[in-house]
């Protein structure tokens, strides 16, 4: 009997939450120039790419990268416009969905590989932009291989439960009313479509992003090393001024011309291809986040 | 005498008299490259008036460190440890990290023969070789704490 109340409880809990009727409505059609830009915001071609590809066949999004993390490899599926194997079939509603609240289109959760926790945040205009230019794309077929999960994550009910700590649609830093417009984009690019939190914060025990420590950088999810603390906290990138991160962004170099390096190579591509006042918004973000020093432990001295 | 035994102990100990500390020598190397890059990022934009000699004084900086940086005796295996960037993929994946270094040697060496003669020009040469830095940073250098 308990157990059964506890079943039903789950249930319950765990049941996928979709978007509002009228959010899914005021979607529209959705501008394919205007979501180019969202589109190199959001790096999706980073993930959903074949690995390796260069050049314009990033834009074949036939997914198949693997991802191995500590809960398991996740396999970045087809998002290309194929209608059997990719999402050419799918709504704007489906779209958003599954951008917005994790949502798959039969009703299942999503795992949070995508990272719908940041675009929770963004507006649903752009994420119909985003779509819409999607559609444009080259139609690849075949199916990536499903993602390799242990117990328990491999349960995909279980979301729910992770969706009700982490998932939501508010800004992670508050800004005062009269913050400046550059600073307010920035936020909406940083911790919206760019998820940038997602690999630059210490994440929990059960992967969530610990946002007491936001942007502190953390230890890589993916691989050896860190990802670096950008905040002004020690270790961070206080001496760097907005000009420099802005400067980073779009060529690659650091102040004192170390180059980019590691997975955020492909990011910083993705960040060229924005506008200049894009970069500059993120860069003006980025000196008004809380300092922290770095989010990730210091590494253990050699013996001796 | 003395030079004799020099001679015997460095054969024993199979390593390159040349470079006694690897990972600092190459360390060195890749700062002096990104002095050379800044050095010509400053009349890419603008900060200083362009200076076709100084230009290619770096360039060939960079060509020469190139040259050196991408001798095998730099990257003996299992030189990643205590605050080494190396990233094990070096040694894994030798041959694709030989064909990085070989790039930026060949793209240097280009720079240098087509040396630029003003800023238009310079900005697609730093456009070549500066590519080089982050798609072998990418696969070839892990950040640490």
């Amino acid at each position: 009997m308990l157990g059964g109340i506890g079943a039903a409880v789950f249930w319950l809990l765990t049941e996928p939450r979709r978007l509002d009727e009228a959010t899914i409505a005021g979607l529209g059609a959705g501008d394919a120039a205007r979501g180019e830009r969202i589109f190199w915001a959001g790096g999706c071609t980073s993930c959903h790419a074949r690995p390796g590809a260069e050049g314009d066949t990033r834009l074949e999004l036939a997914g198949g990268m693997k991802l191995k993390t500590p809960f398991g490899t996740f396999v970045p599926p087809n998002i290309s416009p194929d209608p059997k194997d990719g999402i050419g079939n799918w709504s704007a509603g489906d779209f958003a969905n599954a951008m917005m609240r994790g949502v798959a289109p039969d009703g299942s959760h999503l795992y949070p590989s995508l990272p719908y926790t940041s675009y929770a945040r963004m507006n649903p205009a752009d994420v119909a932009d985003l779509y819409a230019f999607m559609k444009t794309l080259p139609t690849v077929a075949g199916s990536a291989p499903d993602h390799e999960l242990s117990f328990p994550f491999n349960v995909r009910r279980g979301l729910g439960l992770w969706k009700l700590l982490f998932l939501s649609d508010q800004p992670v830093v508050a800004l005062p009313a009269d913050a400046p417009e550059n600073v307010a984009l920035g936020r909406y690019l940083v911790e919206g479509p760019g998820h940038c939190g997602e690999c630059h914060t210490p994440r929990d025990l059960i992967g969530g992003t610990d946002k007491s420590r936001w942007l502190s950088g953390a230890v890589a999810a993916e691989g050896d090393g860190i990802v670096p603390n950008i905040t002004s906290g020690e270790g961070g990138i206080d001496s760097w001024s907005e000009s420099d991160i802005a400067a980073y962004l779009e060529t690659g170099f650091t102040p004192d011309f170390d180059s980019v390096g590691g997975a955020m190579v492909e990011v910083q591509h993705n960040m060229a291809k924005l506008r200049a006042e894009d970069r500059e918004a993120i860069a003006a973000y980025l000196k008004t986040v809380p300092a922290h020093p770095n989010g990730y432990p210091a590494r253990t001295p050699p013996a001796g | 005498m003395r030079k004799l035994i020099f001679a015997i102990s460095a054969l024993a100990l199979g390593v390159s008299a040349s470079f006694a500390d690897p990972q600092a020598d190459r360390e060195g190397l890749m700062k002096a490259n990104g002095k050379a890059m800044g050095a010509l990022s400053a009349y890419v934009k603008g900060e200083k008036p362009f200076d076709a000699a100084d230009v290619l004084a770096q360039l060939t900086k960079l060509s020469d460190d190139a040259q050196k940086i991408s001798d095998p005796a730099l990257w003996p295996a299992g030189s990643n440890t205590g605050d080494s960037t190396a990233s094990p993929k070096i040694w894994e994946d030798a041959a694709g990290f030989q064909a990085a270094l070989d790039k930026f040697k060949a793209d240097t060496a280009s720079a240098v023969a087509a040396a630029p003669a003003d800023v238009e020009a310079l900005k697609v040469q730093m456009g070549a070789v500066g590519s080089n830095c982050a798609s072998c940073h990418q696969a070839f250098r892990v950040k640490k704490g």
